[in-house]
């Protein structure tokens, strides 16, 4: 392990109160994770670069049932290394309570050359529970192609598979940069939404690059890829729209909870 | 390419849909303008009319792997029962095309007298083995100066006396022996 | 264990299997302007062999190893896994029709309990790679094979296919194809390394534009492949 390198947790434990007001009973963080509340969303806040080789961190996010949450970040999520260096981690571990809700909605993940990293995230849906989670992967900075990124998802519904997709891109990566992975995109990503009240959408294609595609188990895909992470979101955002998703998952209020403490650390490493 | 087998499929489906249920798969490169035609052309609705893909190996899709071509008559079978005949036309021409027994229980096999009226004479399993053959356009046949006797002589040897039937979409637009024929077959059992 | 003939006969392009109708995505990238020479074509290939090919050879060794077992087979959860790693409904059909197509041969090649069970299973019918496995399994084939075949499938469909399309020379496309062979090798050997497992756990790889290329390709008005 490289010195220096972090090991943390981050904890949410979200819960609805009588009132129908989503409260944060937990709001837990440490660097180079931080979290804080504002505008009725989570943010994700970096207290620290990175991540860097050999970190870990775990977020884990418990919506209560009913519940509703929303996590934002407030800046690209930049995985930094040299090549040869240790895999960084980041694992969100997410259960969300009957007709509770969820809405993952974080700036891309930039995978700058040299960077070995690893983004695993696991959702796993009670009864009626509803699911918006952007995943936004920019290969490599201005210039200069990516290190080495995996990014997996599963999510699953009342206990059956919904999604499983891994994406493994960068040097090692067999035919990644080829005409039946990326193509060369400069940034790929994905929205998965599932909303069990939602009716069962067609597959559309919004040109060769972005399309709909309804999953097999409910719930529907919007996959792109794009030139550059402008363009990845303006097609993103379009697949909502022609997948009559946009408005499918409602951001619910969310307040502070009078006891919920925040252990966010302050910036260890700018 | 153009030996008319569409527009002779469209004549057969005028001809018979009035007392009989049809469908057509077809195996050519497959447009929605061949869809109007032959809707146009006979009474046979979008749905009776199914196009399989070859992967630009239509023999094989008709002799050698046919399981494609099979799924697409029973998907008709299944959804327009009781159908009293299915028209499997296949894509590309060429001599040595033939369809596998285990898809169709009759074989039409249909040559242009544009191609020349030595076609007969150099035979291929198509010309030999088909249940019928059809000389079509026979109409062009001063035009592209193919003798019909010469074409009638070398069919009948290589056919060992096979029906040969002559046909001319622009003199008979029902395709009146193509049709009779059919029809005598539909009264035999497969086989 | 040498080579055996039965596990021949089901990876050879000549059975009677419906592949020659299907480029595995080449009809599409080449339309797109994404395959146009041989060195895209092998891009093409090694980004598909480790992501669908992974996927489907790793499904096709875990049947055949559940197959050849006793008791009740789990043919709906092997679905479930196999859809759960397809989010294109286009592929999930057409790895449907396949599977039709080869489940109706290898039922009169190795008739038995395993592949009628498996004709009974779904209406729509099941994935290419689960029957491939039944088959396989029926054909008293290990899984190991059955990941060597579908690991084999990944790419030498898609190489034919693009043959025809784009007329390669056929022996440059062979040559490519030996030099892929240590990667077919390794994936197949990787995914027969996971047919004990839990289905939930068989590896995924996702191949972004083979999945939205197969929507493209079936909205066409005219196709020469069925995918």
């Amino acid at each position: 392990m490289r010195a220096g390198a972090l090991r943390a947790g981050a904890a949410v434990v979200a819960r609805l109160g009588p009132d129908g007001v989503t409260r944060l009973e937990v709001l837990r963080s440490s660097p180079p994770l931080g979290l804080r509340q504002a505008a009725g969303s989570l943010w994700m806040v970096g207290t620290a670069a990175g991540p860097l080789p050999g970190d870990r961190v775990t977020l884990r996010i418990d919506v209560g049932a009913g519940a509703a949450v929303t996590v934002r970040s407030t800046a690209a999520t930049v995985a930094l290394g040299r090549s040869g260096s240790a895999r960084s981690e980041l694992l969100v571990e997410a259960a969300v309570g009957a007709h509770g809700q969820l809405r993952w909605l974080p700036e891309p993940t930039v995978a700058t050359a040299g960077c070995h990293h690893r983004g695993l995230a696991r959702v796993s849906l009670a009864a009626g529970a509803r699911l918006v989670w952007r995943d936004e992967l920019v290969l490599g900075r201005h210039g200069e192609g990516p290190g080495r990124l995996t990014s997996r998802i599963d999510v699953e519904s009342d206990g059956s598979a919904v999604l499983r997709q891994e994406l493994r891109l960068g040097p090692g990566a067999p035919g990644w940069e080829g005409p039946a992975v990326t193509g060369g995109a400069g940034a790929v990503g994905m929205v998965v939404v599932f909303d069990p009240g939602h009716p069962p959408t067609t597959a559309t294609c919004l040109g060769p690059e972005c399309a709909t595609l309804p999953l097999a188990a409910g719930g529907v895909l919007i996959s792109a890829v794009a030139p550059g992470a402008s363009e990845l979101r303006r097609r993103l955002d379009a697949g909502m729209v022609a997948g009559e998703v946009a408005g499918g998952v409602e951001g619910g209020p969310v307040r502070h909870s009078p006891e919920l403490s925040d252990h966010g650390g302050e910036p260890a490493r700018r | 390419m153009g030996s008319g087998k569409t527009a002779l499929v469209a004549a057969l489906c005028r001809s018979l849909a009035g007392d009989l249920a049809l469908a057509v798969v077809t195996n050519d490169i497959y447009t929605t303008e061949d869809a109007d035609f032959l809707r146009q052309a006979g009474v046979l609705a979008g749905e009776r009319i199914v196009a399989v893909e070859t992967g630009c190996c239509p023999h094989t899709a008709i002799r050698d792997d046919i399981g494609a071509n099979l799924e697409a008559v029973e998907g008709l079978e299944e959804r327009l029962a009781p159908l009293d005949l299915v028209l499997v036309e296949s894509g590309g021409d060429n001599l040595t095309a033939t369809f596998s027994r285990g898809l169709v229980d009759r074989q039409i096999f249909v040559l242009d007298v544009a191609g020349g009226d030595k076609v007969p004479r150099k035979g291929g399993p198509g010309v030999t083995g088909a249940d019928l053959l059809v000389v079509n356009k026979v109409d062009l046949a001063p035009a592209v100066r193919a003798d019909l006797a010469v074409m009638a002589r070398d069919a009948a040897a290589r056919r060992g006396g096979g029906p040969v039937v002559f046909c001319s979409l622009t003199d008979d637009p029902a395709a009146g022996a193509v049709t009779s024929w059919v029809r005598a077959q539909l009264a035999v059992p497969p086989g | 264990m040498s080579l055996r003939a039965a596990a021949l006969l089901l990876a050879d392009g000549r059975f009677p299997a419906g592949g020659h109708a299907h480029s595995g995505g080449v009809e599409a990238a080449v339309a797109r302007g994404r395959v146009g020479d041989l060195d895209d074509l092998v891009a093409f290939l090694r980004g598909r062999l480790a992501t669908a090919g992974l996927v489907d050879a790793a499904l096709a060794a875990t049947t055949c190893h559940r197959a050849g077992g006793a008791g009740v087979l789990p043919w709906g959860e092997l679905v479930a896994e196999a859809d759960a790693r397809q989010p294109s409904p286009a592929l999930r059909a057409s790895a449907r029709v396949q599977g039709r197509a080869l489940l109706r041969v290898g039922r009169r090649a190795w008739p038995g309990p395993i592949l009628d069970e498996l004709a009974c299973a779904g209406p729509d019918g099941t994935p290419h790679s689960v029957v491939l496995g039944a088959c396989a399994a029926a054909a008293g084939l290990r899984p190991g094979d059955a990941a060597a075949i579908a690991a084999h499938q990944a790419v030498a469909g898609p190489a034919s296919a693009a043959v025809r399309l784009l007329g390669f020379d056929p022996l440059a496309v062979a040559a490519a194809l030996a030099d892929l062979a240590d990667d077919v090798d390794r994936v197949a050997a990787d995914a027969a390394r996971t047919a004990g497992g839990s289905a939930a756990d068989l590896p995924c790889g996702s191949a972004l534009l083979l999945e939205l290329g197969a929507e493209d390709h079936a909205a066409w008005e005219v196709r020469l492949f069925a995918s």
